[in-house]
């Protein structure tokens, strides 16, 4: 059946791109393939409608999240209880990390994926773009679920995106089973996104695009659809058995029945610690994209960045209980484990020494992708430091579950992930839509957002160390001056994060027009095809020499 | 382009995605087993077994702690009528616990041990215990609660002190038939 629906969907392409001509998107859509009003969008199998779908929704969730945050932020500004109930609270920690993990830094994954992957391996869309259409219309509808829970009596989650049982079984609100459903929801549709982009990896590459040939983008995104495909449905399960603990008298991780709440840990984090790779390999592929562009020279060592990216990936199943050395794992295990885990460094290493190598000697300009690109690669080894440094046993005994570790996790996931993502989104924005954006606009929001940033994360550390537990609406008093510094740097990040939505839609509106190749020493075929990308890209496949 | 070696490779991930799902659930069972093979997490693996001792180590002394928990929703009261005993290895001991239950219902409960350290748990062998059943206490009832352990002579010369507590869970009548079932 689904052998019929795949030759329909080649036969629909292959007539709406012979009837008609191609043309701009922009005035094209009358004369053209793509259908007028919501109807293009709702049913969308174009992989760039998609993505950029995909990359909407993804900047919409980042201000829903940002919002939680500065409400987080303006509450521990001072001492004492101000602005918010502590049950409030913590449903604000835990929709913050829910909404910037799914709902802001996944999708604006997979929106580049859906609108880069094909361009750059010469495909003319994605190799099952009925199911994309699907996997991206359930988002709206899963976290609708999710922040309308917050509206229901009692409340949403209140137990921490981790949801360790009982918080989440017996002593959660009532609308968990909307957390659930939602949760599921999100797991369906990073799993089809998954597939697809493999099944487009492996079947629809242009004629001598062979693997050792593909652009790091595309290796790293293949290994992370691995990943999601391997990781996601352990998620949806552990999932399923909160809500029958919950609601049908399972005994899961009750021990009144047997069961065991430290197994949920090691099933959760068996999916946790893939899914923060998840979170950072496509990053990689970015960075590796505009490193060469703009250093103006080939990426140093090719063949050992892949390599590094599937031994990142084959490692992150052998590290998730560091994310549990407190809860009395026998001493054998936590050695492994945080042996295991310090190995990780190794290939991150490489990595970070291939891009230093590649700048070396090179001509550097400083547009604003790589701009960003260079503080990820500061930033993020700074995130990387702090992540060895938990990593051995002993002293996580003292950082566990205070500052230092929200400071780790965000220096990875704010200055590693988001930035990579500013990055890409300023690389590739004359591509997708035809005009330069304002270079000094954008300069204004890197450096805003990179000392913003600092103030933000850097003293968190600091906070960590002197003891400060994460998750919590007050604090003892000495702690007051540095938590007041962190909140004006988070109001700060928030605020220049509006820059960055203004120079996107200014440069949607208009501005000087891109040619094919905006970028002197970009390379790759995604710069082949005019600017902004026609509609229908590669209806015949580009030669790859 | 090339359909049928679509179709495969859909069907293929699929297949892993649904196989997936299924090993999360099989981590279940997969937990138990492995800590049962390795001895690890501090589970007390001796339940029901009743080899007898032979031989007493008289050459040395094992201390045996004795805590108790109360979760919040049980009206009772529950403790050991000692804190703690030394032991030599091997010798054969009674300690008895004493339940009240302090409210006009009939109820039920339910203890579990815990050991630690995690890698004595195994040396500790318990012969007789009320945690091998749910118990049932009517209402303002008093009862006395027997367990006899000993302690395996092969526990390693730097365990010196061991503690066993025991959290008295609230059970619903019939919830100890399905974890018959369940194990």
């Amino acid at each position: 059946m689904s052998d019929i629906k795949i030759k329909d969907n080649a036969e629909q392409m292959i007539n709406s791109t012979s009837d008609l001509h191609h043309a701009d998107p922009h005035q094209g859509a009358e004369h053209h393939g793509a259908p007028k009003g919501y109807k293009r969008w709702l049913f969308s199998t174009n992989h760039k409608d998609i993505g950029s779908l995909y990359l909407w929704f993804s900047l919409t969730m980042f201000f829903i999240g940002g919002a939680m945050a500065m409400i987080i932020r303006a509450e521990l500004f001072q001492p004492g209880l101000q602005l918010v109930e502590p049950n409030f609270f913590n449903q604000m920690t835990t929709s913050h990390g829910l909404i910037m993990v799914f709902g802001a830094v996944m999708p604006a994954f997979v929106g580049l994926a859906n609108w880069m992957l094909p361009l750059m391996i010469g495909a003319p869309d994605m190799a099952l773009p009925r199911m994309n259409n699907w996997s991206f219309w359930i988002l709206p509808f899963a976290f609708s679920l999710l922040l309308l829970s917050l509206f229901t009596e009692g409340g949403g989650p209140n137990f921490g995106w981790t949801f360790y049982p009982p918080l989440s079984t017996k002593y959660s609100p009532d609308s968990t089973a909307m957390f659930v459903f939602s949760v599921h929801l999100m797991g369906i549709s990073s799993i089809m996104g998954a597939i697809n982009v493999i099944v487009t990896i492996l079947n629809m590459r242009a004629p001598g695009m062979t693997m050792m040939k593909m652009p790091m983008f595309v290796w790293t995104w293949l290994i992370t659809a691995f990943l999601l495909i391997a990781v996601m449905p352990v998620l949806a399960g552990a999932v399923t058995m909160i809500l029958t603990d919950k609601y049908f008298g399972t005994s899961f991780f009750d021990a009144a029945g047997g069961g065991d709440p430290v197994l949920f840990q090691h099933i959760f984090w068996f999916f946790g610690h893939p899914e923060v790779y998840i979170m950072i390999l496509p990053s990689f592929g970015i960075i590796s994209a505009i490193i060469p562009t703009f250093a103006r020279k080939q990426l140093f060592g090719y063949h050992s960045m892949v390599y590094a990216t599937a031994s990142i990936a084959i490692l992150s199943f052998t590290v998730w209980a560091h994310h549990m050395f407190t809860v009395g794992l026998p001493l054998a295990a936590e050695l492994f484990f945080m042996y295991c885990t310090m190995l990780i460094s190794v290939p991150t290493g490489v990595k970070i020494f291939n891009w230093v190598s590649t700048l070396w000697r090179g001509s550097i300009t400083f547009e604003v992708p790589m701009l960003f690109s260079l503080a990820f690669i500061v930033l993020f080894t700074i995130g990387g430091f702090s992540g060895l440094m938990l990593a051995i046993t002993p002293a996580d005994f003292q950082y566990h579950d205070t500052y230092f570790v929200v400071a780790h996790f965000h220096y990875v996931l704010v200055t590693g992930a988001v930035f990579s993502i500013m990055a890409a989104a300023y690389y590739w924005l004359p591509k997708w839509t035809g005009y330069m954006f304002n270079e000094r606009l954008g300069k204004w929001h890197f450096w805003c957002s990179l000392i913003s940033v600092n103030i933000l994360f850097f003293p968190m550390h600091f906070l960590g160390l002197a003891g400060m537990p994460r998750r919590i609406p007050d604090y003892a008093l000495q702690f007051a001056d540095i938590n007041k510094i962190v909140s004006i740097g988070g109001f700060m990040f928030g605020l220049s994060q509006l820059l960055f939505v203004a120079v996107v839609i200014m440069a949607v509106r208009g501005g000087q027009k891109a040619p094919a190749k905006p970028w002197e020493g970009a390379e790759g075929l995604e710069w082949t095809v005019p600017s902004p990308a026609p509609y229908h890209t590669f209806d015949t496949p580009p030669e790859v020499k | 382009m090339t359909a049928p070696k679509i179709k495969k490779h859909l069907r293929l991930l699929i297949f892993s995605a649904v196989g997936m799902f299924g090993f999360g659930f099989a981590l279940v069972p997969l937990y138990d087993v492995f800590c049962d093979i390795t001895g690890l997490n501090g589970k007390d693996y001796s339940r029901e077994s009743s080899v007898p001792m032979t031989t007493v180590d008289e050459s040395r002394t094992v201390k045996v702690e004795f805590v108790t928990y109360l979760n919040k929703q049980l009206p009772w009261q529950f403790k050991p009528e000692i804190n703690s005993i030394e032991l030599h290895p091997g010798e054969r001991y009674q300690v008895s616990f004493m339940a009240v239950n302090q409210s006009d219902q009939d109820t039920f409960g339910r203890a579990v041990p815990s050991i630690s350290p995690g890698y004595g748990a195994q040396y500790l062998v318990k012969t007789e215990c009320f945690c091998f059943q749910e118990q049932m206490l009517a209402a303002n009832e008093e009862a006395t609660m027997p367990l006899i352990f000993y302690i395996d002579p092969n526990i390693p010369a730097d365990i010196s002190t061991l503690t066993l507590a025991y959290t008295l869970f609230k059970n619903e009548p019939n919830a100890d038939l399905a974890m018959n079932q369940k194990k």
